[in-house]
């Protein structure tokens, strides 16, 4: 069974379309990622299924329910843990918890119960009665998704949930993650811009870019997608679009491109095709800088499906951050 | 709407919870007032005996307590709106939002939670004014009454100012905003001075200002021969500016919902 249907959706705020027809379905109990550089329309997506917010055409199920025809019985079933931290930084990490319980419909011993349970989940037990402002961010972290989790839901959004933390912290937001999904049997929504985070997290992913998705499966369906492996040949100087073509002829080449100095390609095997690669650009005089190989990344998934890279998307989603990610 | 009241309670939990922590803070808001109550009120304890009167009384800070207590409750009124601003910066709001919470309880404790403080403070006032020798000529119905007119004196103008730290969403213009509301409104009233004694436009233009209504409901009970009708008028007219303002800020609120 699916846990959540999404079919079509369009979003725009002003003249910037966020969402333009974004449809996947997340099965019950999986963990799925939206993974996507800063502006594709991952935090919309979200909102729109957490319903925060209505999309302009579309339509979009959780749990069962239509997220505008019922969004009280979707809000009852779902925990959503926002990009930037909602927690009451006045009040402790206890006090936040039980406010969340109570305004769910909880009350009484069960929901006592319940916020000592996840507490001592997400390692807070000793921080709980002290005011949230004194937190460092991983605890902060870890309390946000206790809020999502306090009335034991079936589907939890996770927006972006180790941005903004430094290594170590994200590390073991992780694990906490990966034993939540596993101990609460949730359906978990994670978005990211993070390749690494979707790669350890995700059951199945979908790589949004610009509004839609481009592409879905589990993270090794992705890279198998790819065939072989990827070469990146630094070129020491112009004659790039030489380059291109000389590689291009060679045997065991699936594809190569040409960006600035580095011409990237695909190629059955590193190991056999890296020497025909140096010995053609050497016969027409091309010099080489540096080469390098590497198995297929999330990446290199990416480049794939969008022609674009990821890291160079993603920054021009955080300049001209205007998407609805992020405030606004 | 028994869910509405039940979250709005919550709500107001939480606020006053978090304001207890810091209780600092309500002594602080009380510094303002004991400095008119204490050193204004002396420094013009005279002007009672104006020629043209009309001050009811020759005790000026009779006449100036209950002015005092209903102009504290406005100017807390005026701030109170930043409370919402500190939740949108923090994004305290969306994750409410993403419950199935009372979306009007949000916006209304908000204003309980600032109608409440302001008559905790009224009471504090009303203690120190007994301690200068003011009395309440009306006794404990007086009392309820100056409390009253103190919380529906800051609703009316809370709702306002909720509305508007919806719609600007910025500390910096609401600061502006409550001084440019705040103070002419306060000298277009009666609270320092009888309304006698003021210049003909100033009458007039008072008589629309609901500073003034809410200055004449809790005047009245403390002064002899208190006008009970103009008490109940002045008193209705803030209750039906408070159900104005609240409505304004709940549309305001779906407003701020339309822009996530």
């Amino acid at each position: 069974m699916d846990a959540i249907t999404v079919d079509g959706l369009k979003k725009h705020y002003g003249d910037v379309q966020a969402l333009d027809g974004v449809s996947f379905a997340v099965r019950a109990g999986e963990v799925f990622g939206l993974l996507g550089p800063n502006g594709a329309g991952k935090s919309t997506t979200v909102k729109v299924l957490a319903t925060l917010t209505k999309p302009d055409g579309g339509r979009a199920e959780v749990a069962g329910r239509d997220v505008v025809g019922e969004p009280n019985a979707v809000r009852h079933s779902i925990g959503y843990v926002p990009q930037s931290s909602g927690v009451d930084r006045d009040a402790t990490g206890r006090e936040n918890l039980m406010l969340q319980g109570r305004i769910q419909g909880m009350s009484g011993r069960a929901l006592e119960a319940r916020v000592g349970e996840l507490l001592e989940l997400l390692g807070l037990t000793g921080a709980a009665d002290r005011v949230v402002r004194g937190y460092s961010g991983g605890m902060k972290r870890r309390l946000d998704v206790g809020l999502g989790l306090v009335h034991r839901p079936q589907v939890l959004f996770l927006d972006e949930p180790t941005t903004g933390l430094d290594p170590e912290a994200r590390t073991s937001m992780w694990d906490e993650l990966e034993r939540l999904a596993e101990g609460e049997s949730l359906t978990i929504l994670l978005t990211t811009h993070y390749m690494e985070e979707a790669d350890e997290l995700a059951d199945r992913l979908a790589i949004v870019s610009r509004g839609r998705v481009v592409v879905e499966g589990t993270p090794e369906e992705l890279k198998q997608s790819l065939r072989g492996e990827a070469v990146e040949v630094e070129l020491s100087d112009g004659r790039a679009g030489d380059a291109e073509a000389i590689v291009l002829a060679l045997d065991g080449v699936h594809e190569a491109s040409i960006e600035g100095r580095k011409l990237r390609s695909r190629v059955a095997s590193g190991a056999r095709a890296i020497p025909s690669i140096l010995s053609a650009l050497e016969a027409q005089g091309i010099a080489v800088e540096a080469v390098t190989t590497h198995r297929p990344s999330l990446d290199d998934v990416y480049l794939h499906y969008t022609g674009r890279e990821f890291a160079a998307e993603d920054e021009a989603g955080r300049l001209g951050d205007s998407g609805g990610n992020g405030r606004r | 709407m028994t869910l509405a009241i039940r979250h709005t309670w919550f709500m107001v939990g939480r606020q006053l919870r978090n304001l207890m922590r810091e209780p600092i803070w309500i002594a602080l808001l009380l510094v303002q007032p004991m400095v008119w109550l204490l050193l204004y009120g002396q420094l013009f304890k005279r002007v009672t005996h104006l020629p043209g009167g009309g001050f009811g009384t020759t005790s000026y800070i009779t006449f100036l307590a209950p002015a005092i207590v209903i102009m504290n409750a406005f100017f807390g009124a005026t701030w109170s709106g930043m409370a919402m601003i500190s939740d949108l910066d923090r994004d305290v709001l969306p994750r409410f939002l993403a419950t199935p919470v009372s979306r009007v309880s949000l916006v209304v404790s908000q204003i309980v939670r600032s109608a409440l403080i302001a008559v905790i403070q009224g009471v504090i006032i009303l203690f120190v004014s007994l301690a200068l020798g003011v009395s309440i000529h009306a006794g404990l119905l007086g009392w309820v009454i100056v409390l009253a007119g103190a919380g529906l004196m800051n609703s009316a103008f809370a709702g306002l100012s909720q509305g508007i730290a919806l719609l600007v969403r910025k500390e910096a213009t609401m600061i502006a905003i409550a001084n440019f509301i705040g103070l002419p409104l306060f000298f277009l009233s009666s609270t320092l001075i009888s309304i006698r004694q003021i210049p003909h436009w100033m009458q007039e233009a008072a008589k629309f200002n609901p500073v003034n209504w809410g200055v004449i409901a809790a005047r009245e009970v403390v002064l002899p021969s208190t006008d009970w009708s103009s008490v109940g008028l002045h008193l209705a007219l803030l209750f039906a500016l408070s159900v104005a303002t609240a409505a304004f800020a709940t549309w305001t609120f779906r407003a701020y919902q339309r822009t996530i």
